[in-house]
């Protein structure tokens, strides 16, 4: 296994109180793998992702429990630089803002050029070379006169490819992409997915592609993990979720989205609003907001039930759930 | 029936300028260049197109936050873009807007009850001042907000609470119009389809027309009778969301479309993409003729001379087909891209 990680907890230190972002997470990604964590704002997707690539912000940010093994190696245990070394050269990570991520003072040819520099010892001219070969590669026209150029003076869709570019400088064994496409139009969207998903064949990445977007899940991952409340509340291989989802809540999203191919009726929206991080409701966090909630459900936490060999769903109910979606 | 509002023609162009003392005009972003269409009485009218393409500009100047540069919005056949002092402000009473983003669109200093109650400031004739407060809360639980948050700040609410807010503000003056831009993109998606319930909800209640402008083809298709597509500052196809989902005729209709990503992973591998290439080109140097013609992959000699006109191809004008409605294409034909439901087959 590429990278698996192990009852991940994350809190935060408010001014509210502490709270808790990521409750015990465990999910897996293999090379050549795409892993979809699925989830709305607030549910703990983009915490998780930073706390493998050991970005949090601490304080306030704390990782209170868990392990992230990378290649069979804990990374909450190594020191910072050791695990700068991971970062970049191992393990890099596409944000969804690239303006915000890439420098605005330093030339795109720089930026891409001093992953060379840094990791690899290379000089400036060999590696400004590459950075024309990277900028070719995911498909800038006019890479090598548009390498001394600012990241204001590219396109969204260019600076999205440029930010690519940087995360596969160093051809790291996994990526992880935090909403890479969600501020992009939907044909440059398109472009832009093409792109990650043709490179992560060519290179054998493991890739996982954190979103909210059912669309993008469905036209791209092999496996998802959908969280609600910083937990994991179903995993499942692509084509069974969206057949029979296992989990309320997967369903609710599922039904709450209007489609393409026809009109549709009045759509189904799932009542309420996602908990208080500070004050998560005990039992099924969902439960306030569940059509299936029955006693249980407010006094209990649902473990992750074993649904088959590769799914698993945090519901009591869970059998109720499958065969309703499956009716 | 007439329209309630329509659209010929409308343009806006922005000027650039150069120089401080001598200032000279040396161009003009073309924001939106020759926008036609109608609106009737309770319906919905859905715009989309991707970011630049004008369709938040369309929407100032219905709302008379922008003023065009030329062409007309008439208004039960009156022409509002002339109109100005107390004339326009009771038009303006007619047309609201709903914004895209509920946290800044809300002044965070006024409560709830000051910002929905707002707008009768402006025009005290709807509600005398000792009725407000009454007038206030009963939308507050039209919108399906407690009416006692009346005295609270727009930070105690959550984004879709938030939008509601929006929502209650714009129906104060009990409008006929409705103008959403991108009323529900900034939201999660489980609250959007409260947002989209509701507004469909309060269009039968109070009988609203709506223009819906949004970049999410779901969405848009889902609330609309008919939608626009626009283009850099153009529309370029017109339809039922049946004629323009299911039939469209336009290259860039069928590339958008095409490129959304459909929650059904069994279509994956038999979905044709149209993966267009290039950026769309800035406002402020439009091609000549028809404007899509440079990612078009059908594009030919003709249409760099002659913009193509939004109307009835020639192809279609004697059948009587869903493919039959307005498309600005010289060479227009109908291609499906939008794959069909696999899930009610299985299972």
């Amino acid at each position: 296994m590429l990278l698996e990680v192990r009852d991940l907890y994350v809190e935060f230190r408010t001014r509210d109180g502490v709270a808790k972002a990521v409750n015990g997470v465990s999910y897996s990604v293999d090379a050549g793998e795409t892993l979809a964590v699925l989830g709305e704002s607030g549910s703990g997707k983009s915490v998780t992702a930073q706390a493998v690539m050991g970005i949090l912000d601490t304080p306030p940010g704390r990782v209170s429990g868990g392990e992230v093994l990378f290649r069979g190696r804990d990374l909450l245990a190594l020191k910072e630089d050791a695990r700068r070394t991971v970062r970049g050269a191992e393990m890099a990570m596409i944000f969804q803002d690239a303006l915000s991520a890439l420098n605005p003072v330093l030339t795109v040819g720089d930026q891409l050029g001093e992953m060379f520099v840094v990791h690899r010892g290379m000089s400036k001219k060999a590696a400004r070379a590459r950075a024309v070969e990277l900028m070719d590669r995911v498909r800038i026209p006019a890479a090598a006169e548009r390498v001394g150029q600012y990241p204001h003076q590219f396109s969204g869709g260019m600076r999205q490819r440029i930010m690519i570019a940087m995360a596969m400088a160093l051809e790291p064994a996994l990526i992880i992409a935090d909403e890479p496409t969600t501020a992009l139009d939907v044909t440059v969207q398109a472009q832009v997915m093409e792109l990650l998903a043709e490179l992560r064949r060519e290179l054998g990445m493991g890739l996982i592609l954190i979103t909210h977007d059912l669309g993008v899940v469905a036209d791209v991952a092999d496996r998802i993990a959908v969280m609600y409340a910083g937990r994991i509340v179903e995993t499942a291989p692509v084509h069974d979720i969206y057949k029979a989802p296992a989990h309320p809540y997967t369903r609710g999203l599922l039904d709450s989205i209007p489609r393409l191919d026809h009109k549709g009726r009045e759509l189904y929206a799932i009542k309420g609003l996602p908990p208080n991080l500070t004050a998560i409701p005990p039992g099924c966090p969902f439960h306030p907001r569940c059509p299936r909630a029955r006693d249980v459900c407010r006094t209990d936490l649902p473990p992750l039930y074993r649904v088959s060999q590769d799914r698993r769903s945090a519901c009591h109910f869970w059998e109720e759930t499958v065969d309703a979606s499956s009716a | 029936m007439p329209p309630l509002l329509e659209v010929r023609e409308l343009v806006k162009h922005y000027p650039l300028t150069r120089g401080v003392l001598f200032r000279k005009q040396i161009g003009a972003v073309k924001a939106v260049d020759g926008v036609s269409f109608a609106l009737r009485p309770g319906e919905t009218l859905g715009i989309v197109g991707e970011s630049g393409c004008g369709k938040s500009t369309v929407a100032k100047m219905l709302v008379s936050l922008e003023r065009p540069t030329a062409g007309r919005i008439l208004y039960k056949g009156e022409d509002i873009t002339r109109l100005s002092g107390r004339a326009l402000k009771a038009v303006r009473r007619n047309i609201q807007m709903v914004f895209q983003d509920p946290y800044t669109s809300l002044n965070p200093r006024m409560t709830v009850g000051d910002i929905v109650g707002e707008p009768y400031e402006i025009h005290p004739e709807v509600a005398p001042k000792g009725d407000r407060r009454r007038k206030v809360q009963e939308l507050l639980d039209v919108v399906g907000l407690n009416p006692e948050y009346i005295n609270r700040y727009p930070h105690q609410f959550s984004g879709g609470q938030r939008q509601r807010i929006g929502i209650a503000r714009g129906l104060a003056l009990r409008p006929e119009v409705i103008v959403a831009d991108e009323p529900v993109s900034a939201l999660d998606v489980s609250v959007q389809a409260q947002v989209v319930n509701l507004m469909e909800k309060l269009q039968g209640e109070f009988g609203l027309a709506y223009v819906f402008i949004a970049h999410d083809l779901s969405i848009v298709r889902h609330i609309s009778d008919r939608v626009g597509v626009m283009y850099l500052g153009r529309v370029v196809e017109t339809g039922t969301d049946t004629e323009i989902y299911d039939h469209p005729t336009h290259p860039y209709t069928q590339a958008l479309l095409s490129a959304v990503p459909v929650p059904d992973p069994e279509v994956r591998e038999q979905r044709e993409r149209i993966l267009l290439t290039g950026d769309v080109p800035s406002p402020t140097s439009v091609p000549s003729g028809c404007r899509f013609r440079t990612r078009c992959w059908k594009a030919r000699e003709r249409c760099a001379l002659e913009v193509p006109l939004l109307a009835v191809p020639a192809a279609f004008r004697d059948t009587h087909t869903p493919a039959r409605h307005d498309s600005a294409c010289h060479f227009a034909e109908e291609r499906r891209v939008v794959p069909g439901d696999t899930r009610g087959q299985m299972g």
